[in-house]
């Protein structure tokens, strides 16, 4: 990042803290929740933008992640109650997002079919078969995640709760971002998939195989979706329901765009879409201001669409050159 | 081909929970083709996704995804159900044209503002067209839920009033005047497509909009049209929902119609001719959903999972002409699935 | 002793509906240039494609130090040494220049990349080769020149024994072109070998130590610069007699059609792409715009055109003010354009040729009326262009996309054409076409000359611009450096002006 920006983070980041304290002084249980609910909400949202990142910067656009949280959900949910084990939960729900992954992979990849309409099959598929199969009276039987508390430090005012007393699936994201930016950003194989989503063909010609490196990182970047879906079932709500991706797949993309395609700028961005969301679930618990909830459920919707006109103004947040296309050699 | 593939593997699904797929198809034609009653259904069902349908295949005319059908239905309905209830007195002649104008206009304001953003600023129709779609979720559900609810007796449920008689759609023996006008648009929407020079323009973006650029084609305004154009069919087809067979607007009804159109616009190849067909077919099986469970206990789910699997066969065989036909330059932006920035 | 360090033993590939190559045999000896020669089409790209591993031939074998092999891929090509230099970069331009160069052979330590390895090996081997690049340098942010050397290092760092080069000085000024040649002549000294596509017989001339010259995939002569000359390796490559100079009659300038004062204009990028540029072309003349691509031209052109408004200056057209009108009414104007980039711009391949020769009409009469497009009037409108312009067609419904380069271009400048014109535009018209649709273009342009249109001639072929401008004004940087009667203009003249050299 180039200085300026990096005085205007630091800036931006010193207001934030300060209106934090202000608020926390104020009103600590309500900060606190509201804060705890972000970090909540932004988890499903960030696991949803590295899917999606990983498969733009190689240069195809998923827009399947809301049906891939969905199936994935589903499977976890199945699973974990079948099996009476929220670990066999997790892994099939890793599981469907791969499965999903390289079926998008096959359809955009192999087949050439164009990628939108890869994605909008994979998400009408799942609403239906997700419906077709839901049982209603099952239930998860063992409770979901609980909060681990990381030692002393959960015991400190505020981030202590917030940050430090999280289930063990907001742990492992967290994690998940810096092993997504390293890999990203240094190994050889982030190299070459920056390479082949900007120029395959300069890929193609030092004997890169684009389209198999295409198919791998689409179907692994579902798993990271299927293990969003694991974490929405299994950690975030405990249960399943019908649609109950609720439009986060769709705001995973903005998250993405929102944070140029990092995992740690896609963090900051799913904080703050992840704030709105606790937001309104805040007042609509308590009724704090008098705004119709339905206004309060716009909310992040709206604002997406701002930054999306927005980030498209200040082009200064460019697509990788070949998202979209597909690959034919020579 | 795609459809059969669908049905037999829709059958596999019966089995699979236990049931018998004869039985199970027999009841769902019989459903939606058995009696005029049926029929009627099969139609009133047919009507809202043959709107639904040319509203995508128009977007993806001009090589755009319009997947905010279902936020623009709903407006169109919504506001079309206000004209119609919250007006009374006025002659029939006046009363439903206006309320579906109303409907109409609605809708295409809806995609017009993404259309118009996509134009300007170059964000991409996907993700502004869902992000619309819950958010007329939520504004038509406010509207439903407060100021415009019938309080009347003990309802609670977040719907408006009955439209007036003036403002409703009749049924002409089986077939409902409402089919009858999406056959019209329909056609209409072919003949300004192939016959007019604003078709011309449109198709010429859609192809290749570069070009279209170079020989003058003011292209922002084409973008911004088509999608105005495109939500104002879904809207008219919320509007002829609130009018015709459901006779108001309410909360939660009508979910997934939007989407809905996209199947039929993929079935249809994005032809306006071909949608209706596609329609009549999704039409009868949703028809007839209901008396399959009835009479072999299969969940009405199935006709999702059938579709999703149709437009799965669909969406494979024909990649090489969807391509040709659709994106068939390569140049970063012009393409359907191109990035979300500025073009 | 190698006798055979890259070549092609009876090679043959066919395409659906066109036979690239057939029976093709050549050989490169190390520390020799061989020149591969021929004209759009004749299959030389394709061979090299095959050399380098991104093609197999249907029958017969690509040769590698004495060896048939069968390549795979290009990885194994390059393993094998042969390193290509495309003549459309194959560079990742938001990656750095150390970035690109190790591409696909990264050094690692413990699972990670390098970098400052592989900055220290690149600075190494730019140091032995004389070809000097900043590593940390964003490629995007280069001169073609240096993103051309970034190529040919990519090549040396993989310990290429041949360097293959695709049409290299398309993108160079006259004096680097010239530069290239001489450290291709080095690099041949420390025992590489060379293969030099080309279609500009002089390089040929000037580099080559042997010339192969290609024909309808067919090799149809071998010789040495010593053997030949210009005349004769143009008539191998096109198969008759063939007019190096198109014949011109003296001009007679009339008033200027267009004038342009003080025009500033600036990029996607909002840098600014022309500075303060003034000049006027008359009726009854051509000016060529001579310069190396990437100097403002495609700038030049949007702006004349109604694409892109200048920010700064006016533009005048017959005396009228046109100033950042749109294209529609600058076209009213009877302003005719030959798009540089003729699939991207100016067809829609989908479209039949009679769509194609309404897209820019279709809303006047008598082709549409009130809206309604009138398809018999169409037809026929695109008939009588067809067969005006000679473009070979089945018919007139098929898709563009079916016709050859050479007559998509003469449909374009059918369409363009077909009123009466009082400018136009020409940008790299004959750009990646056969020579006999070269031939009649030119005539053609000539011939709107001669009947009292001002034309604009943009090209990076200084060739063209010499045979067919009555005068030449060289764009460098934005700028224009100098306005030369042709006349008096020369190769090395306006070479230097192109390098923003001025005395």
């Amino acid at each position: 990042m180039r200085p300026r920006q990096k005085q205007l983070l630091y800036a931006g980041l010193t207001a934030i803290l300060i209106l934090i304290w202000i608020f926390y002084s104020a009103d600590d249980l309500q900060t606190t929740a509201v804060l705890a609910g972000t970090v909540r909400a932004a988890t499903l949202l960030a696991l949803g933008a590295m899917c999606g990142m990983i498969g733009e910067r190689s240069g195809v656009v998923n827009i399947g992640i809301e049906g891939q949280f969905l199936m994935s959900a589903f499977a976890a949910f199945t699973i974990a109650s079948m099996t009476g084990s929220l670990f066999m939960g997790t892994l099939a729900g890793v599981g469907m997002g791969l499965i999903m992954g390289w079926l998008l992979a096959a359809m955009a990849v192999g087949l050439k079919v164009d990628q939108i309409i890869a994605g909008t099959v994979l998400n009408i598929s799942a609403l239906g078969l997700t419906s077709f199969f839901y049982d209603r009276s099952r239930s998860l039987g063992i409770g979901k995640y609980t909060n681990i508390d990381l030692g002393p430090l959960a015991d400190l005012p505020l981030v202590g709760t917030v940050l430090f007393s999280r289930p063990p699936l907001t742990y492992l994201t967290m994690v998940l971002l810096v092993v997504v930016h390293i890999a990203l950003f240094r190994s050889v194989w982030g190299m070459r998939t920056r390479a082949i989503g900007e120029h395959p063909g300069a890929a193609d010609t030092v004997g890169i195989d684009v389209l198999k490196l295409r198919y791998f990182n689409v179907t692994i970047a579902g798993g990271l979706a299927g293990f969003g879906g694991s974490y929405l079932a299994l950690e975030a709500v405990g249960t399943f329901s019908r649609a109950m991706s609720g439009g986060r797949g769709f705001l995973a993309l903005a998250v993405m765009i929102f944070g140029r395609r990092t995992p740690f700028g896609a963090y900051a961005a799913a904080l703050f879409f992840g704030f709105t969301t606790a937001l309104q679930n805040q007042f609509q618990l308590n009724n704090t201001f008098d705004i119709p909830p339905q206004f309060v459920g716009m909310l992040p919707f709206v604002v997406t669409i701002v930054v999306v006109a927005l980030s498209g103004l200040f082009g200064s947040m460019r697509d990788p050159a070949a998202l979209g296309q597909s690959y034919e050699k020579g | 081909m795609a459809v059969v593939f669908g049905v037999l593997i829709g059958a596999l699904l019966i089995v699979s929970q236990g049931g018998s797929p004869a039985e199970a198809y027999k009841a769902l034609l019989v459903g939606g083709l058995g009696d005029s009653d049926a029929v009627l259904r099969t139609l009133q069902k047919a009507t809202p996704l043959i709107f639904g349908g040319l509203a995508v295949a128009f977007a993806f005319k001009a090589g755009m995804f319009n997947i905010g059908g279902q936020g623009q239905l709903l407006v169109g309905a919504v506001f079309a159900a206000g004209v119609g209830f919250g007006i009374d007195g006025l002659p029939v002649v006046i009363h439903l044209p206006a309320a579906l104008i109303v409907g109409a206009v609605a809708g295409a304001l809806w995609g017009g503002i993404a259309g118009t953003l996509k134009a300007t600023t170059g964000a991409h129709e996907v993700i502004v067209t869902i992000m619309l779609n819950f958010v007329a979720g939520n504004l038509t559900d406010w509207l439903a839920a407060n100021p415009w609810k019938d309080n009347s007796g003990s309802n609670i449920v977040a719907r408006t009033p009955l439209v007036e008689n003036s403002a409703t759609i009749p049924t002409i023996g089986a077939v409902p005047v409402g089919f009858l006008l999406a056959v019209a648009v329909s056609i209409a929407c072919w003949l300004v497509l192939e016959r007019t020079s604003y078709g011309f323009e449109v198709r010429s973006v859609g192809h290749n909009r570069h070009a279209a650029q170079y020989s003058g084609m003011k292209v922002g305004w084409i973008m911004s049209s088509t999608m105005a154009v495109s939500g104002m069919l879904a809207g008219l087809g919320g509007a002829v929902e609130s009018l015709g067979v459901d006779g108001r607007f309410e909360a939660g009804v009508n979910v997934g119609l939007g989407f809905e159109g996209i199947t039929i616009a993929l079935l249809a190849r994005a032809n306006p001719l071909g949608v209706i067909p596609a329609a009549l077919l999704v039409g009868l099986m949703e028809a007839g959903a209901a008396r399959m469970q009835y009479k072999s206990d299969v969940a009405p789910e199935l006709i999702d999972v059938i579709q999703a699997l149709i437009l799965f066969f669909v969406a494979a065989p024909i990649i090489i002409r969807w391509l040709l036909r659709m994106r068939h330059d390569n140049s970063e932006q012009l393409q359907l699935g191109a990035g979300w920035g500025k073009s | 002793m190698t006798e055979t360090l890259l070549g092609a033993r009876k090679v043959r590939k066919e395409f659906p509906g066109v036979l690239a190559n057939d029976d093709i045999s050549i050989s490169l000896q190390p520390g020799r240039i061989l020149a591969l020669l021929g004209e759009n089409g004749a299959g030389k790209s394709t061979l090299v494609n095959i050399l380098f591993g991104m093609y197999r031939p249907d029958e017969g074998h690509v040769i590698i130090k004495d060896e048939i092999v069968d390549l795979r891929g290009p990885d194994e090509a390059i393993s094998r040494g042969i390193g290509m230099v495309h003549q459309h970069f194959q560079l990742v331009p938001p990656m750095r220049v150390v970035e690109n160069i190790v591409l696909g052979a990264e050094p690692t330590r413990r699972g990670l990349v390098d970098l400052d390895e592989a900055r220290s090996r690149v600075i190494a081997l730019s140091e032995r080769y004389g070809l000097e690049v900043d590593p940390d340098a964003l490629v995007e942010d280069l001169p073609v020149g240096m993103q051309q050397r970034v190529e040919i290092l990519k090549a040396l760092y993989r310990d290429a024994d041949v360097l293959i080069l695709d049409e290299p000085t398309g993108v160079l000024t006259p004096q680097e072109a010239d530069h290239l040649l001489g450290v291709l002549r080095e690099l041949t000294e420390t025992g590489l070998g060379i293969v030099f596509i080309t279609h500009k017989l002089r390089e040929v001339l000037a580099i080559a130590d042997d010339i192969v010259v290609l024909r309808n995939g067919q090799v149809v002569g071998e010789t040495r610069p010593s053997d030949t000359d210009e005349s004769d390796l143009a008539e191998m490559m096109v198969g008759r007699n063939v007019m190096l100079q198109v014949e011109k009659s003296v001009s007679r300038p009339g008033d200027p059609v267009l004038e342009i004062k003080e025009l500033e204009v600036k990029d996607d990028r909002g840098q600014i792409a022309l500075d303060s540029l003034s000049f006027e072309v008359r009726a009854g003349e051509i000016l060529g715009v001579a310069g190396v691509e990437g100097n403002g031209q495609r700038e030049l052109v949007e702006a004349i055109t109604g694409l892109r408004a200048p920010s700064v200056g006016v533009m005048k057209i017959e005396g009228e003010e046109l100033t950042g009108e749109s294209p529609r009414q600058i076209t009213k104007k009877g302003v005719a354009h030959i798009p540089e980039d003729r699939e991207k711009h100016g067809v829609v391949a989908i479209y039949s040729l009679a769509e194609n020769t309404i897209l820019n009409r279709y809303h006047r009469r008598p082709f549409s009326i009130r809206g309604i497009l009138r398809r018999d009037v169409i037809r026929s409108h695109a008939q009588d262009v067809v067969d005006e312009f000679d473009v070979r067609t089945p018919s007139i419904s098929v898709p563009a996309s079916s016709l050859s380069g050479g007559n998509k271009q003469k449909l374009i400048v059918g369409r363009e054409f077909s009123d009466d014109i009082k400018l136009l535009i020409a940008a790299q018209p004959t750009r990646g076409i056969d020579i006999g649709a070269i031939e009649f273009i030119h005539r053609r342009i000539l011939e709107q000359r001669d009947k009292g249109a001002a034309v604009l001639l943009v090209s990076a072929e200084l060739d063209e611009i010499l045979g067919l401008s009555d005068r030449i004004a060289v764009l460098y940087d934005g700028k224009i450096m100098d306005v030369v009667d042709a006349q008096e203009a020369n190769r090395e003249k306006i070479g230097l002006l192109m390098a923003g050299i001025t005395d």
